[in-house]
């Protein structure tokens, strides 16, 4: 087989997030705790089916940016727009916290670095993942066993322990409960915050492979939160640096990575132990 | 006219030990948790002659509205006897002058702890349970202030997690008190530790029902005839804890809650555990004339609100 029968066969998507709106912006979002400005002024734009990574050394306010994106948190300004069905042209920072709380619930995805701060430790995992939809009304029990047995299948979860409590997993395996969970109302956006950290590296590259293919199958759009470069290089499209709390840079991941233009983002590609 | 004759006499204690004040504040509490079926209003709970988890939330609200005129029953566990239930009852009736009973059907306060009566109670009778934790939140979020904004906004979606991982462990509702309820479909109640088979005696009750935690310094209450449904999946219905088969030894009742009580060779017998019921049917067999009244569940274990135990689905 020629390659370019092969290209026939799998023609590629047309490069859908070119021409499309933005469905996430949010402009000119600052957030401080007391005299620290953790967040100045970022602007951030994701096209539908894009993934952004978000780097820069701790501290630098990635983190608290993506959790800003997560409406865990209010900013002192921004606007914050997502472009879906139902909440399009809407300041997501206005709403009050039952609205919030609903897009939080409907729209996003969330996977923290610390499965901690993500998953009830003493419940089974398949709890974890039902809770989602609990949440939403579903007050089946049968659904909700399938539906989590769905998601969790997604995940690459090894099935026959999803009843088990995530404090009995595996770093690697409460991260794939995690995903589980953040995909279980299918949502059009998922914030992962430093999803592979901790993990050692043939872990870590599973876990990646999986995000891979949800974002392939699924057309996810997503926001990768890392400090690993070889994290970024491998899942997103456009990266944005980051340094105390500001943005430095912004492009293709390829043009950041293999030719930064700001000095600090030259410093922190070329930075090796 | 003398000064004297104006005020009220000298004595050690007021009235039903309580301070007028506080028990003022206690009615206004009360009336506010009746005008807000399910609600918890926090009260100033008062110190009393009993440790705090004693009962103090149910002695306050008894204190509270205790007259010379009324007839008071206190069960703790429901048994009349105990050390507990004799000691609040003596109390009660010292500090009030109140008479006391062990008839349900009989008394105008009833304060228990764990137990519903199995006789049906009637208009004008107030149910007062002792609650040790007021909130059915609890179980799924340990913050209480975040516990309080779901309440507000009703988001009580959660709660079902917890029966969602008995079912995955086994197979069934096993919570074996305080299951959460839903009060006249707005806000959730833990109904005080009583045993599931009582929780359906909320529903639609004729009498009223306050529920007050002295510790936790929250009372809330049934108003009568309110709907207050257990917590279910669509798919599988609520139980009550499966009574069928035991006999009680000592007057032969069947399907009404029992006590096991295990015997040095290891069989297992059973006795009512609502003893005020238990003396009333020995009393009637004895030839004495007291009237047994009509009980939630009758001896084939029919609850009295048809229809509204649904039969279990039996899966393989």
């Amino acid at each position: 087989m020629t390659a370019i029968s092969n290209h026939r066969s799998y023609p590629l998507d047309p490069p859908r997030f070119v021409d499309a709106p933005p469905m996430l912006r949010a402009v000119g979002v600052t957030k401080r705790y007391r005299h620290v400005n953790a967040v100045e002024s970022a602007d951030v734009e994701v096209y539908p089916g894009e993934v952004l990574g978000i780097v820069g050394e701790s501290g630098s306010g990635k983190s608290t940016l993506l959790r800003l994106l997560n409406l865990e948190e209010q900013p002192e300004t921004g606007e914050y727009t997502l472009n879906i069905p139902g909440v399009t042209g809407q300041n997501l920072f206005a709403l009050d916290r039952f609205a919030r709380r609903e897009v939080q619930i409907q729209h996003i995805g969330m996977v923290y670095q610390n499965p901690f701060l993500g998953l009830r430790m003493n419940f089974t995992s398949s709890g974890n993942v039902a809770e989602r939809l609990l949440i939403t009304g579903e007050r089946r029990y049968e659904t909700l066993r399938t539906k989590a047995r769905t998601s969790l299948l997604a995940s690459e979860f090894p099935i026959d322990r999803m009843d088990d409590p995530p404090r009995v997993l595996s770093g690697g395996m409460q991260q794939r409960v995690q995903l589980a969970k953040a995909l279980a109302l299918q949502p059009q956006l998922l914030l992962l915050d430093e999803p592979t950290t901790g993990l050692d590296v043939s872990v870590q590259a599973l876990v990646l492979d999986t995000l891979k293919r949800l974002q392939r199958e699924r057309h996810i759009t997503i926001v990768i939160v890392s400090h690993d470069l070889g994290v970024i290089r491998t899942l997103s499209d456009r990266v944005i640096v980051m340094r105390y709390g500001r943005i430095v840079e912004v492009g293709l991941a390829d043009q950041i990575l293999n030719d930064p233009q700001d000095a600090y983002t030259q410093q922190l590609v070329h930075a090796k132990l | 006219m003398m000064l004297e004759q104006l005020t009220t006499p000298q004595s050690d204690y007021s009235y039903a030990y309580l301070d007028p004040y506080a028990k003022r504040e206690l009615r206004r509490r009360i009336l506010k948790a009746i005008a807000l079926p399910g609600y918890q209003v926090p009260y100033a709970s008062r110190e009393l002659p009993i440790a705090r988890g004693w009962g103090t939330g149910g002695l306050q609200v008894t204190l509270s509205l205790v007259g010379p005129e009324s007839i008071v029953k206190v069960i703790d566990q429901g048994a009349d006897d105990s050390v507990n239930a004799a000691n609040l009852r003596r109390f009660i009736a010292r500090m009030s002058g109140a008479q006391t009973t062990t008839d349900a059907v009989e008394a105008t306060l009833i304060q228990s702890r764990h137990r519903i009566p199995e006789e049906i109670l009637s208009e004008g009778q107030a149910l007062i349970l002792q609650v040790p934790d007021p909130e059915p939140l609890r179980a799924v979020e340990a913050e209480i202030s975040r516990a309080r904004e779901m309440h507000a906004d009703a988001d009580y979606g959660q709660m079902w997690l917890v029966l969602y991982e008995q079912l995955v462990r086994y197979k069934q509702y096993v919570q074996g008190a305080s299951y959460p309820a839903m009060v006249g479909g707005r806000y959730m109640i833990s109904p005080s530790p009583i045993p599931r088979w009582d929780n359906p005696k909320l529903h639609q009750a004729a009498h009223l029902t306050l529920l007050s935690a002295g510790r936790e310094k929250r009372l809330y209450a049934v108003p009568p005839y309110t709907d207050v449904y257990p917590l279910e999946f669509e798919d599988i219905p609520f139980q009550v804890e499966d009574q069928s088969g035991r006999v009680c030894k000592t007057t032969g009742v069947t399907n009404k809650f029992m006590n096991e009580l295990p015997q040095p060779d290891g069989t297992v017998d059973y006795d009512l555990s609502d003893s005020g019921y238990a003396l009333k049917l020995a009393a009637s067999r004895a030839g004495e004339e007291v009237t047994v009244g009509a009980t939630y569940y009758d001896d084939e274990g029919n609850f009295y609100h048809d229809g509204y135990l649904k039969p279990p689905i039996l899966s393989a």
